[in-house]
């Protein structure tokens, strides 16, 4: 291989590196605490040369179908590309269906030290009735309860702490 | 033109009106639901009926830009879910009821929610259709949610006080005749079923029955007999209040033409 096509290739990793470290650094709208990539909502960064230096394509996956973040999500990683100096374009990506599997390990943590008790288990089917143990992000105890199915936005339920009576935010396993 | 994987003579225009149909339904019922939003009964309800309406609307959304893709005729979500006129939707009459009490409300969202579930199951793992499988395994997860809330919500008020057991028994008076409508397949729908594209709605039936049989009997409610079941939205005949939910749905977009927030 020649040095003009390994000088090629250094610059698309190059470029992909600063595109994906742009984009990832957007925090969630609605959750700002987490950012698109550790709440794996941000699937994928690609980058390719133009006449006038380089554009990027983020691949965006929504949480819900009706997720009303997602415009502003989109508009915000793109104005993060624009900035970082690429064209920018967004793709919105359906397939495989967003899981809260994709939570980042960091993204976890970021939630719990926020005060939203992060997804518990897998996004295996749960039975018609049965509820997960959830923690509490305050004091860590399980003796918890469901105060509602539904919570601030689509993707959260809530809880409440029977030990130390603090109600927090759960977001919910999908 | 689709992303499914049919035989060469299908003709897409049945996927059209197949894809279209769930569209309305869920665009239908996601708005009734959203009448409840600022006057629920209770305040978690107040952010639950929201939320499931966003569910709802948004998949309609999903499915209306489909739809638009396989018509090919140029018009985009906006223009099938609001431009078109009352005998043009194919939604179920049961999703254009009126909201009733809380209780009615519940159980119309119960019998969708269980019809919905193993439908959207079955696209998710089966069809042959790229789009439809990806829509559908976010929607089974909601619906899969939809339903648990709504049938708790069933079982609490049957098995509650006289009062709310009355209400729910009324209720299912009021809906049952309407569940039928769920599991009619026109020839149109058969093509689609042939094809592996859409899911056989005698299997759905089967699992919905079994839902409704093991929530009642917990609920203690009587499956009711229906002698004249009620059909005619997936024809474009619609009740009356069709209308007037129409004319609020669509009034931005006929006073404003194009209009953008």
């Amino acid at each position: 291989m020649n040095v003009v096509v390994l000088d090629a290739k250094r610059d698309v990793a190059q470029a992909r590196t600063r595109a994906w470290a742009a984009a990832s650094a957007v925090p969630d709208p609605e959750v700002p605490c987490v950012t698109v990539a550790d709440l794996g909502i941000l699937r994928d960064v690609t980058v390719a040369k133009t006449d006038n230096g380089w554009s990027a394509t983020a691949f965006v996956t929504p949480t819900y179908s009706g997720c009303p973040a997602v415009l502003a999500i989109e508009l915000a990683v793109e104005a993060a590309l624009l900035t970082a100096g690429f064209e920018a374009s967004i793709e919105r990506v359906m397939s495989p269906a967003w899981t809260t599997d994709w939570i980042t390990d960091e993204g976890r943590e970021k939630l719990r030290t926020y005060g939203i008790a992060p997804p518990v288990d897998g996004s295996s089917k749960m039975a018609l009735f049965a509820d997960p143990v959830v923690r509490c992000p305050r004091c860590a105890s399980e003796n918890t309860t469901k105060l509602s199915e539904f919570g601030s936005t689509a993707c959260k339920a809530q809880y409440q702490c029977r030990a130390c009576a603090e109600p927090f935010d759960y977001f919910k396993c999908i | 033109m689709g992303d499914a994987a049919v035989t060469p003579s299908f003709d897409w225009s049945h996927l059209f009106s197949a894809v279209l149909a769930l569209a309305d339904d869920h665009l239908i019922l996601g708005h009734r639901v959203s009448q409840w939003c600022g006057h629920a009964p209770m305040l978690e309800e107040d952010l639950s009926m929201p939320n499931m309406a966003l569910d709802m609307i948004g998949q309609a959304r999903n499915l209306y830009a489909y739809a638009g893709t396989l018509e090919g005729a140029g018009r985009d979500e906006d223009a099938l879910a609001y431009l078109r006129l009352d005998r043009d939707y194919t939604n179920l009459l049961l999703v254009e009821r009126p909201n009733g009490d809380f209780a009615h409300t519940m159980l119309r969202q119960f019998y969708f929610a269980a019809f919905m579930e193993p439908f959207w199951g079955w696209m998710a793992q089966n069809s042959v259709d790229d789009t439809l499988r990806a829509i559908a395994a976010k929607a089974q997860k909601e619906a899969s949610y939809h339903l648990r809330h709504s049938s708790e919500w069933v079982i609490r008020l049957g098995d509650g006080t006289d009062e709310s057991a009355w209400r729910m028994r009324a209720a299912v008076e009021a809906l049952h005749i309407y569940t039928d409508e769920m599991f009619a397949m026109n020839t149109g729908y058969q093509t689609c079923l042939a094809n592996g594209v859409m899911p056989d709605l005698e299997t759905v039936r089967a699992t919905w029955q079994a839902s409704v049989d093991s929530v009642f009997g917990q609920a203690f409610l009587t499956v009711p007999e229906v002698e004249f079941p009620q059909r005619g939205g997936r024809d474009g005949l619609h009740t009356e209040d069709f209308g007037h939910l129409l004319a609020d749905l669509q009034y931005m977009q006929r006073a404003y033409p194009g209009l953008q927030w």
